[in-house]
């Protein structure tokens, strides 16, 4: 009796308009139904999260990277591996302060952002790709490291770059740890 | 790595703190590769299921069904040493 050959991995090419138009779908949503743009924001951040814990799993099995030593080449894996994997770009990274534990990630294109002109009017604070940083800030939670991730500037705030702050906290102890929802 | 007379304890450990456990013939080759598809197979069927929540059993379908597939090839790759 013949087995069925085993599944290789499929990686089916979808159409990326069509995930910047439901990106786009699910921001304008939430704006709907959030009249401040703090709580779009954190929504967003909230639902990044999420991603981010599970999405980790899927960059470690597949990149093959090893254990980190240093936040910088942690920033630097986001940046070249992470990024170039899941969105294509590579942005640039900058190391903040002396402590190196700030870095910035500057984000010369962004495909999110494509068919965005301006904010809408009232929509001034609106952090329209905070989903990145949720899913970064989930991602690291996942390999034990406490961060903040903000948007420090954003091209679609008339900011000249589109800038990504990361805040490594400290480690967090690992049998301590508990997700945070 | 865990070894008796009758079976071999397999461990791989994420850098997210995840076991995956593999109890096998002591024999059996391949459970290496076999630990790293099996992490594929979670990452896949059971992670990006909107509907399972992490740290719960996996009662996904398509991840039974990927990692009995996997299971089939592994053990395909044979054993080593004295033969059966």
């Amino acid at each position: 009796m013949s087995r069925p050959a085993p599944r290789k991995p499929e990686y089916h090419k979808i159409n990326k308009d069509l995930f910047v138009l439901t990106y786009g779908a699910l921001v304008a949503q939430l704006c709907k139904d959030y009249e401040k743009d703090e709580d779009v924001n954190t929504y967003l951040d909230k639902m990044g999260y999420g991603i981010g814990t599970r999405l980790v799993e899927d960059f470690l099995a597949r990149s093959c990277v090893g254990r980190c030593h240093s936040y910088s080449e942690i920033t630097d894996i986001i940046a070249q591996v992470a990024f170039k994997m899941y969105l294509g770009i590579t942005p640039s990274v900058t190391c903040n302060n002396s402590s190196r534990n700030e870095f910035s990630l500057i984000l010369d294109k962004n495909p999110l952002v494509e068919f965005v002109e301006e904010l809408p009017a009232g929509r001034s604070s609106l952090c329209y790709c905070n989903l990145l940083c949720g899913i970064i800030r989930g991602a690291l939670e996942m390999v034990h490291l406490a961060a903040d991730v903000t948007f420090l500037q954003d091209r679609l705030k008339g900011d000249s770059v589109t800038e990504i702050g990361i805040t490594f906290l400290k480690k967090l102890d690992e049998k301590k740890y508990r997700r945070k929802k | 790595m865990l070894e008796t007379d009758t079976f071999k304890l397999h461990c791989f450990q994420t850098l997210t703190g995840i076991k995956f456990v593999v109890l096998a013939d002591p024999r059996q080759a391949g459970i290496d590769s076999l630990l790293r598809k099996i992490y594929e197979i979670y990452s896949d069927f059971a992670l990006k299921n909107p509907f399972y929540s992490l740290e719960m059993p996996i009662r996904c379908e398509l991840f039974e069904q990927n990692l009995k597939l996997a299971l089939e090839v592994a053990e395909k790759a044979g054993t080593f040493g004295p033969g059966s």
